[in-house]
């Protein structure tokens, strides 16, 4: 893989013009690599060395570089994509787990895990701009398209923290289940989902007056409730499905988010953690920590088509056009 | 009033748009028995003076970020009685502060708490008494028990042995009575999963093992018959550490010594728990050991039955950990439920030896109609406790 990537660069380097496919960036939480998927032959393409213990994963919105939690390193990595090279490093706070990107594409939201806090980070001039308190082991983080709101959840705590991004304030907080770690808004902004990993369930939220809207639980014969785990979850812009991944149940559940209710069920690799979407939608990429590859889901036929070996315990994934 | 609480209207009104949170102060008490400690041939591994209260103290912090955000505030009132001090009047002295106190002290002395008719409304967490009759015959339905029983350990090491195919065991126990109860516990563990206990041996050695173990071992396990795994039967931690690797024919050693069945282990690392490791040692300066997690466990099952209940007394706090509804995240993996028949945590078994984590209790394969959880320690049909039927 190192060869191909080194001939890639060189190619890159000598101002050849290839066409390559877009990718998948996965970030292997026990290699401090990046796997590179290239979506069309859905291979590896490029293995890419980065600090320790990498973790959340995402993309400027023009995608010119990507952002990375080295959690171990303390800091956030920003990549260029072309080469690998790290370009810089943001100041992140401690033990940096998980982070959102504001839709202004100028502020990183990130929670601090070991220190309880969330940081929010300019990247234009790599200053902290505010730091706040939030609950034991902050992880989960989401941002409302109209970024006037961002949300961390703590897994300790059990909430959603509420923050105004005008102020950086808090305004609310509330209780979900047991180990929160992942909160998405809907793509209208009106709804905010958070998944309970240990109560093994979905909150919905509305947005206006923070109230529980719904709760989502799942099911899957053959398997103790106590291990359907729901962690990352993604969903369609379409508004047809929300993907979630049950973490060791080894599943993706498919959930309609107008009804709430569980559509199917989509066998994955173990450990099933976060996902990422192609351009297009059409694919679903699953990290699966413990199997140590990532499952490619059709999603209209919402199939598992191939899985791809990746590095030690993937952990994120995000999507980069290329052309 | 064991407890304060305070409904501010004015201000649930005003914060109308999300929950209603009243404002709570909880008092939670600590109270310890220091305990003699027996002699023992290696001063390797000194017991530390704050086990127990570190993990409450790493808890009540826990509980305390969550309450920042809910108007609830956690207190800690300890008493820690010396050896020969007056451990009843220390026990009065908090119930009279507060429902729920959190203990570390041997069987006899937990019991007689309980009995008091002070105690008769309040929570007593059992952290560090592990005797199995204590969630059996001996129950009280004002004891809730965060350590596992010994039975539940020993459960963890039956089923390792039989998904191991290790199915001939020989024990080694030494003279002190939890000695004899691990030893007990084994052989019970053994009928259960159908594991053969071949011999029994009582270590009666009294040389220095630090200066002859390599020659006195031989010996003393020469004559075992053909077995699969040495079982180490040492609470006091006393020879145990000798016997790895200095045994008659080569075999794997297990109990309180080698793979070991715990409550928890520095080596636990999985399903999040290296975030309660790192929070511990930045507290402690140490790693966390069982009775910490006990006590951590129980101080976070009290924050989280006032988080969720918006109430402080007594009732509506055991009537909430005995529903359906409680659970805990205790970083094991699943779930954490107390048994609502004998007031025991259900909780998984890390079996690990000193530098990882081997396996983890319930292991696949051990079934139960309820959840595979209580295929560890006394289940509710062969349970002798009544307190809790009332």
């Amino acid at each position: 893989m190192r060869i191909l990537w080194q001939i890639t660069g060189l190619a890159i380097g000598m101002g050849l013009s290839i066409a390559t496919a877009d990718e998948i960036w996965v970030s292997n939480e026990k290699d401090d690599t990046i796997s590179v998927i290239d979506i069309d032959t859905l291979e590896v393409t490029r293995t890419i060395d980065v600090g320790e213990r990498p973790r959340g994963i995402t993309f400027a919105i023009d995608h010119s570089v990507l952002y990375l939690c080295a959690s171990d390193s303390d800091t956030v990595q920003v990549i260029d994509p072309e080469t690998g090279k790290i370009l810089h490093e943001l100041p992140s706070g401690e033990d940096p787990e998980q982070f959102v990107l504001h839709p202004d594409g100028k502020h990183l939201y990130i929670a601090n895990e070991d220190d309880a806090i969330t940081t929010v980070v300019d990247t234009d001039t790599r200053k902290v701009i505010a730091q706040i308190d939030v609950g034991i082991e902050p992880e989960g983080m989401a941002v409302s398209p109209d970024g006037k709101i961002a949300i961390t959840t703590s897994e300790t705590t059990n909430m959603a923290h509420w923050i105004d991004t005008g102020t950086q304030e808090l305004f609310a907080n509330t209780i979900v289940d047991q180990r929160p770690r992942h909160a998405e808004f809907t793509h209208d902004g009106s709804e905010l989902w958070v998944s309970s990993e240990i109560g093994g369930t979905i909150t919905v939220f509305d947005r206006e007056n923070q109230q529980e809207k719904a709760k989502i639980e799942f099911e899957i014969q053959g398997i103790h409730p106590d291990r359907v785990q729901p962690v990352g979850f993604e969903m369609t812009r379409d508004g047809q499905h929300v993907f979630v991944a049950l973490g060791p149940a080894n599943h993706i559940a498919v959930v309609d988010p107008k009804t709430y209710e569980v559509t199917d069920y989509i066998l994955v690799g173990r450990r099933v953690w976060h996902m990422a979407f192609n351009g297009d939608e059409s694919l679903l990429f699953t990290t699966n920590g413990v199997s140590g590859d990532v499952t490619v889901i059709d999603v209209e036929s919402l199939e598992p088509i191939k899985s791809i070996k990746v590095g030690r315990f993937p952990w994120g994934a995000a999507y980069r056009p290329t052309n | 009033m064991f407890v304060r609480v305070i409904a501010n209207y004015l201000v649930i009104l005003w914060f109308c748009c999300s929950a209603a949170y009243a404002d709570i102060a909880v008092t939670i008490g600590y109270l310890e028995q220091v305990e003699p400690q027996p002699p023992v041939l290696s001063n390797l591994d000194p017991i530390p003076e704050n086990e127990g209260l570190a993990g409450v103290e790493v808890g009540l912090k826990d509980n305390a970020t969550t309450g920042r955000f809910l108007k609830q505030t956690y207190a800690l009132e300890t008493r820690v009685v010396e050896e020969g001090g007056d451990f009843e009047s220390a026990a009065r002295e908090l119930l009279a502060v507060t429902p729920f106190l959190i203990v570390k002290a041997p069987e006899n002395q937990l019991l007689r708490v309980a009995d008091l008719p002070e105690a008769a409304g309040a929570i007593l967490f059992n952290t560090s008494a592990e005797e199995t009759g204590l969630r059996d015959a001996a129950c009280r339905s004002n004891i809730l028990h965060t350590l596992p029983s010994r039975a539940m350990r020993t459960d963890a090491l039956a089923q390792f042995g039989v998904r191991k195919k290790w199915t001939d065991w020989v024990v080694i126990a030494g003279p002190y009575p939890a000695d004899q109860a691990f030893a007990d516990a084994i052989e019970k563990s053994a009928r259960k999963f159908g594991i053969r206990i071949r011999e029994r041996k009582a270590w009666d050695v009294s040389a220095d093992m630090r200066r002859s173990a390599f020659q006195e071992l031989p010996l003393f396990t020469q004559d075992f018959p053909e077995h699969d795994l040495v079982v180490v039967a040492d609470e006091t931690d006393d020879f145990g550490r000798y016997v790895p690797y200095n045994s008659w024919v080569p075999r794997p050693v297990g109990g309180t010594e080698g793979i070991v069945p715990v409550a928890w282990d520095r080596t636990v690392e999985q399903w999040g728990a290296a975030q309660l490791q790192s929070r511990f040692e930045k507290t402690a300066g140490r790693s966390m050991r069982p009775v910490d997690y006990a006590a951590w466990a129980a101080m976070r099952a009290i924050g989280e039955a006032v988080t969720r209940t918006n109430q402080a007394d007594a009732g509506a706090v055991r009537d909430y950990l005995l529903s359906g509804k409680f659970e805990l995240a205790g970083f094991k993996g699943r779930p954490l439920t107390f048994r609502t028949w004998n007031g025991q945590l259900r909780q998984p078994i890390p079996l690990v030896h000193p530098r990882a984590l081997v396996a983890q209790a319930p292991l696949e394969g051990f079934l139960h109609q309820r959840t595979e959880l209580d295929t560890l320690g006394i289940d509710e049909a062969e349970s002798a406790c009544t307190a809790f039927r009332e």
